[in-house]
């Protein structure tokens, strides 16, 4: 063999010097990589943030999707509208009468799952640099789609209660004062992920009237609004202020995130632009899933449907919360979330639900750090437990080995003597799509 | 070319599944290239009956961390008499090892940096005050905490004060029990691999590694563009002479088989020193080991088809 070959100098990667700017903070991390094992049968993952479909009436459902190709199956995989089809447009206002929204079907733009109408609101609003407000903590998935678009995320403080509207007023007005440019304020009224917590009717209205008083838009997400799983439903914040919110809805967690179809109902103004943005992103969204998610819809009662979900989301629930009273160490905290999919637990000071997760995930555990929900590395002595995808049994076992890991890294550390600062990490460590 | 059937093996439960996934992929296509008919399978409690029913083809490990290199999955395939590509269970168990591994390196006579291995049930007993004081004195700073039983810089600090030694070990400790601590050795780091298709192990071109970040960590070892590789690297020849015969000399005294990679630092007087050797090397499209083969002018597919057929004329339980 022949050992004299001219010198390689590579970084394996051609394009290094051509990236746009805002691409260079995309990394591979070794916590993200974890969640590669957290999907293995082996260990209850506590990580996914993934709807347990399995209630569904699948042959049902593919019997009318069948139908479907064979009468209309021209008009469904042919190109649609940009804005997104009419049938399902009427049928999103029903969904949205549930939570006291009146909206006209004219005003709603169809997306590609409620991820890429936030992507569509970034685009439109947010110049580099801009700020937006977010909850802290806020999920993942938005503050990656904000810093993509090179926002500034600036959180604010929450409660059990939800949103502080003076910690949001104090942030408006502090940001201001430096003359930084406040594009909206994101949040997730309804059992926000990852905390969970449920904000109240009180605070939905403080909040929108600091918003419009400062001029600031309201972006509403609320993707586990139908799924109060014993709190009295509280109406949207944009059921009384139509003119400064932007609402996001989906299908994930109502029916099957598969078919990537939620909406944006928007401001007539606002939802111009949105079209044209969703127009040069992707000509129209997918138009096979509208008319399946329509198709459902329209021959399925969907209503009792969600009734299932939460009794099956209950349970699991009651299961999440049981093993965390049972297992759990002393000086460990967590949320009672009365709806959604997730509790929000904050360890014992000076432990670091990051660098801790190695050790979950030898004991064949997976949660994900409180890290990936903040945009300016706090976080670190939460993690984010979901109790929707595996079952109550899994769901007991999962706390177990969660509390066993707890102890052995509290033992540890009192053995090291190791200080309870916080430690800040890098927040690029969230974890993938299977996991939000 | 041929069309004799080959199991790549990976996944598997590690730290490192994310890596050993990518490395099966490209071997596994490396392999289909030059005309093997390539399962892919995952470790799972299936896989020695999938493995008889495909008439115990030769196996290629390609899994990284844990069970995967510390000799437990090969100790399986050689108890159900299946071949594989590699080092045997027991050196895999002692070269994974870097408690075990270092020191035996050392007594071939190559440099290694000076390492303290500690289970974490020893703070326990001793009380960790004194023990970290006395790590700090003997080994002074900047000094390297590492689990004993990892790879891929998981759970590796570089540590420059004794006030930041604990949180180091914790970090250590959260991949397994045993942690080692080790001198810092400034220099330029570079990896060497080993391939033996039958006529003894001989050294392919050193490969420089220059991390944009300074440190060639899991990021940086992933992310493509975060770091600049030379192949072969920038050395005198006298220098990349000993890093050869460093690889070569670990390969052999841990007693490896047929493929590995040492890991090393050059020193500011030009001495490589080693820190530690992979049984089952990174295949993935940012590692060393794919670039060292192009530089020396071979290619994957063969190499790895040469040690199959090595492999297959070996037979099982060899």
């Amino acid at each position: 063999m022949s050992l004299e070959q001219p010198r390689r100098d590579t970084r394996l990667d051609r394009y290094v010097d051509t990236y746009a700017e805002r691409t260079h903070g995309l990394k591979v991390s070794a916590v993200r990589a974890l969640f590669s094992v957290a999907n293995r049968p082996e260990v209850v993952s506590l990580a996914g943030g993934m709807p347990n479909i399995s209630d569904l009436p699948l042959d049902i459902i593919g019997s009318k999707i069948g139908e479907l190709i064979a009468t209309r199956g021209t008009q469904a995989m042919q190109y649609g509208s940009g804005q997104g089809e009419e049938m399902i447009r009427e049928q999103i206002c029903e969904v949205m009468a549930l939570e006291g929204i009146t909206g006209h079907p004219d005003d709603i733009t169809i997306t590609t799952g409620s991820q890429q109408a936030l992507d569509l609101v970034t685009r439109t609003f947010v110049d580099p640099g801009d700020v937006v407000l977010a909850e802290a903590p806020s999920y993942v998935g938005a503050l990656g789609t904000f810093q993509a678009y090179q926002a500034q995320v600036v959180h604010v403080a929450m409660d059990s209660d939800g949103l502080q509207p003076d910690a949001l007023d104090a942030a408006i007005r502090s940001l201001r004062a430096q003359g930084r440019r406040v594009k909206f304020l994101y949040t997730i009224p309804n059992f926000n992920n990852p905390s969970g917590i449920l904000m109240t009717l009180e605070r939905r209205h403080r909040v929108a009237e600091i918003c419009r008083e400062a001029g600031v838009l309201v972006v509403e997400d609320n993707p586990y609004g139908l799924l109060s799983l014993d709190a009295d439903p509280v109406p949207a914040i944009r059921s009384f202020d139509a003119e400064n919110v932007v609402y996001l809805g989906s299908f994930s967690k109502t029916f099957a995130p598969g078919f990537r179809v939620g909406w944006a109902l928007a401001p007539h103004a606002v939802r111009e632009k949105l079209v044209l943005a969703q127009e040069s992103a992707t000509l129209c969204p997918p138009v096979f899933s509208q008319f399946a998610i329509s198709t459902y819809l329209a021959t399925w009662d969907w209503k009792a449907q969600i009734t299932v979900f939460k009794d099956m989301y209950r349970a699991r629930r009651d299961a999440m919360l049981d093993g965390l009273a049972e297992h759990m160490p002393p000086g460990t905290t967590w949320t009672h979330p009365k709806g959604g999919f997730f509790v929000w637990v904050t360890l014992p000071e000076g432990l670091d639900a990051q660098a801790l997760l190695p050790r979950a995930v030898t004991n064949r555990v997976a949660y994900v750090p409180g890290t990936a929900f903040y945009a300016d590395g706090l976080g670190s002595r939460n993690m984010r437990l979901s109790f929707c995808f595996p079952t109550p049994e899994r769901i007991l076992e999962g706390t177990r080995r969660l509390g066993e890991v707890l102890d052995a890294e509290l033992e540890i550390h009192a053995m090291f003597g190791i200080d309870s600062t916080p430690h800040p990490h890098d927040s690029a460590s969230g974890p993938g799509p299977d996991v939000i | 070319m041929t069309s004799e059937k080959v199991v790549v093996l990976a996944g598997g439960l590690s730290h490192e599944r994310d890596v050993s996934l990518r490395s099966g992929r490209r071997a596994a296509q490396a392999l289909r290239d030059v005309g093997h008919d390539v399962v892919e399978l995952d470790v799972s409690s299936s896989l020695l009956a999938r493995l008889e029913e495909l008439g115990r083809p030769v196996v290629v490990p390609m899994l990284h961390g844990g069970a995967g290199e510390d000799g437990a999955i090969r100790q399986a395939l050689e108890l159900a008499d299946v071949p594989f590509v590699g080092s045997t269970s027991t050196s895999a168990r002692v070269a994974f090892d870097k408690a075990i591994a270092t020191p035996r390196v050392a007594a071939a006579g190559f440099a290694t940096p000076r390492q303290i291995a500690l289970p974490d049930d020893m703070f326990r007993e001793l009380g960790s005050p004194t023990l970290v004081a006395a790590l700090g004195r003997r080994l002074g700073f900047p000094m390297m905490v590492k689990p004993a039983r990892s790879g891929s810089a998981l759970g590796c600090t570089k540590v420059e004060r004794v006030e930041d030694l604990p949180a180091a070990m914790v970090q250590a400790y959260a991949y397994g029990g045993v942690a080692v601590v080790e001198t810092f050795v400034t220099g330029t780091e570079v990896a060497v691999p080993v391939v033996d298709l039958g006529d003894g192990p001989v050294a392919l071109p050193a490969v420089e590694i220059r991390p944009d970040s300074g440190v060639y960590d899991y990021t940086a070892r992933y992310t493509a563009g975060a770091t600049r590789f030379l192949a072969p690297a920038e050395l005198d020849q006298d220098v990349a002479d000993r890093c050869a015969e460093l690889a070569v000399g670990a390969h052999r005294a841990l007693g490896l088989r047929d493929l590995s990679r040492t890991d090393l630092i050059v020193d500011g007087a030009g001495t490589p020193v080693f820190l530690e050797a992979n049984v089952a090397p990174g295949m993935t499209e940012t590692s060393t080991m794919p670039l060292s083969m192009e530089a020396a002018g071979m290619d994957l597919g063969h190499v790895l088809s040469s040690l199959v057929s090595l492999a297959r004329q070996r037979g099982a339980g060899a």
